[in-house]
């Protein structure tokens, strides 16, 4: 379980995380909305590392993770993606894979092998087959789709075999039939892998379609946290930032229940 | 797979090694030997810099100060102390790595502008503590009186063709050496701290670590080519650690290319007859090589063998792509 204690980071003075507190259970597929600088990616960063939270707690199965360096967290189990697909450009798929492979099991300092294990191997194989993106292994990374990249940026991170995935905006920057492929590869990992994942999103179709738990920031703080009905009927997420966008079908007919 | 890699390697050099051998046979006189020598000196300085460079991006201009310090440390072992050459040698190579792992430390924190300058500034304390401290190094007289070579394991390096066989092994080895360090995990590891380093930090990868390895694994490699030079030369001089050292590393891998791991012999090559030729026929040879390096950095944009290598690539792409088309 990853539980968020009273986060709080401020920039100056902004305060970009206000008083956070979350838990996620295992196995849960949450998306995090919000508009712009309502300090998602500033959580994602809290949460990996990155930044160092001002106060606050952030437990994962009850061990605290603040103060860790961004390699210690991941080897506890939380890994990520990035908006912009964060990959090594110069490396095919396949060498990717493998290096980081290595770099979880501490092999990267071998001076007089290439990829030893077997194991490595079909770690690496075994990733790339479940985001499909075999077929693309002796390319290397730059010359890959937008899309495909950003699919890489999710491999580098199941690797590690995360126990929580965070990803950042997953769809961004695709188009509308990209977006649902994306989601879906998402979507299906989540439920073979019966993993933690946590996903930004901006596209509010996708977001209450595929997610069954969703967290509302806002100005650093949570507005709201629970289902997708109990969001849509949250009388604050609709004045503050829904307003009347999900006042579809579906939306219409929750918010007046 | 893995094996098989290690093996072309090996069989690669040894038939490196046997042409290499086979040239004081087949040209008379000095002067082939002779350069191949120096190629070997500058081919191993220039390829443990294309380690930084190419594979780390880490863009040394400091380089040239383990190629000085590797031709004074070990000059100095055999004019003062009774060690045998292969000891002498041992402990050269120890000296550099020590000396590597401390300016490594301070260096590789820094980013690329801070990394460069800091590493100059190195190079430059060292070459003025060579020429300073006379009593040690002869200062700007450099090490005379030659470097005594007695025999060890039967090899007498006093002897020309020994001397040029064991500079020849010396690069064949330091070459295959290199190539299996790129090609092993940790080479892959190197790049994916050159290509993302925050990305690399995600894997749990110790970036600051990797460049140290890299940077004093790269500093023992051009130790070994002034090792090669100071006993080429039978002595040790200061411009050995001079910054142009550095500045000619630079040249040869921008000259040869650095995306591929014999760019910088091939670049070494190109320099070295570069030198030899212009020198011969006009005293203005900066301007000449000025202008060639412009035409390999204006023109092709790239080193020679990286040049040829994307036009092999880009010809097979559309070789691949017309049959589609027609």
């Amino acid at each position: 379980m990853l539980e968020l204690q009273h986060l709080c980071k401020s920039f100056g003075g902004v305060r970009a995380t206000n008083d956070v507190s979350l838990t996620f259970a295992d196995g849960s597929l949450s998306a995090i909305i919000g508009p712009n600088g309502a300090g998602k990616s500033t959580l994602f960063n809290l949460l990996t590392g990155a930044l160092r939270p001002d106060s606050g707690r952030i437990l994962l199965d009850g061990r605290d993770l603040v103060g860790l360096t961004r390699g210690a967290i991941v080897r506890r189990g939380i890994g990520r993606a990035f908006q912009v697909a964060s990959i090594f450009p110069s490396l095919t798929v396949e060498e990717t894979m493998r290096a980081a492979v290595a770099a979880d099991r501490r092999r990267h300092f071998l001076l007089h092998r290439r990829f030893p294990l077997a194991e490595t191997r079909e770690k690496a194989e075994s990733v790339l087959d479940m985001l499909g993106l075999a077929d693309q292994r002796h390319r290397r990374a730059a010359t890959l789709s937008h899309g495909d990249q950003k699919l890489l940026d999710v491999a580098l991170a199941l690797v590690l075999d995360p126990k929580v995935l965070l990803l950042d905006e997953p769809t961004a920057g695709m188009g509308p039939e990209e977006r649902w492929q994306m989601i879906e590869r998402v979507h299906d990992l989540w439920q073979r892998q019966r993993m933690t994942v946590v996903f930004i999103e901006h596209d509010m179709d996708i977001v209450f379609k595929i997610a069954p738990h969703i967290v509302v920031l806002c100005y650093g703080r949570v507005l709201a946290a629970g289902t997708p009905d109990a969001i849509r009927a949250d009388e604050a997420v609709i004045a503050a930032y829904l307003g009347t966008a999900v006042d579809t079908d579906t939306g219409t007919a929750t918010a007046a229940a | 797979m893995v094996r098989r890699a290690a093996l072309a390697d090996v069989l690669g050099g040894a038939a490196a090694f046997a042409v290499l051998a086979a040239v004081p046979l087949l040209i008379g006189g000095k002067a082939a030997p002779d350069f191949v020598i120096r190629c070997a000196a500058y081919g191993l300085f220039a390829t443990s810099l294309n380690l930084l460079v190419g594979y780390g991006g880490m863009i040394s201009f400091g380089h040239g100060m383990f190629f000085g310090l590797g031709a004074y440390a070990f000059g100095l072992l055999m004019q003062r102390t009774a060690l045998s050459i292969p000891a002498a040698f041992a402990l050269t190579i120890l000296i550099a790595a020590a000396v590597a792992t401390v300016i490594g430390a301070i260096c590789v924190r820094l980013k690329e502008i801070y990394f460069a300058f800091v590493t100059l500034a190195f190079q430059m304390l060292i070459h003025s503590l060579i020429i300073s401290w006379v009593g040690l190094t002869g200062g700007d007289q450099g090490l005379r009186g030659g470097i005594p070579r007695p025999v060890f394991l039967g090899v007498d390096l006093a002897n020309r063709i020994q001397l040029y066989l064991a500079c020849g092994a010396a690069l064949v080895i330091g070459l295959v050496l290199m190539h299996r360090i790129v090609a092993s995990q940790f080479g892959y590891t190197l790049r994916m701290t050159r290509d993302n380093a925050e990305r690399a930090g995600y894997l749990g990868v110790d970036v600051v670590r990797v460049r140290l390895i890299a940077f004093v694994l790269a500093a023992v490699f051009a130790c070994v080519g002034g090792v090669v030079m100071s006993l080429f030369v039978s002595g040790a001089y200061p411009d050995f650690a001079d910054w142009t050292v550095s500045g000619d590393g630079m040249f040869i891998n921008m000259l040869g290319g650095i995306n591929v791991f014999l760019g910088p012999m091939l670049g070494t090559v190109i320099l070295l007859l570069l030198n030899d030729t212009v020198t011969r026929l006009t005293e203005h040879d900066g301007i000449v090589l000025g202008v060639v390096i412009l035409f390999f950095a204006i023109g092709l944009r790239k080193g020679l063998l990286d040049f040829v290598l994307d036009r092999i690539a880009e010809r097979r792409a559309t070789a691949v792509a017309s049959p589609e088309r027609g």
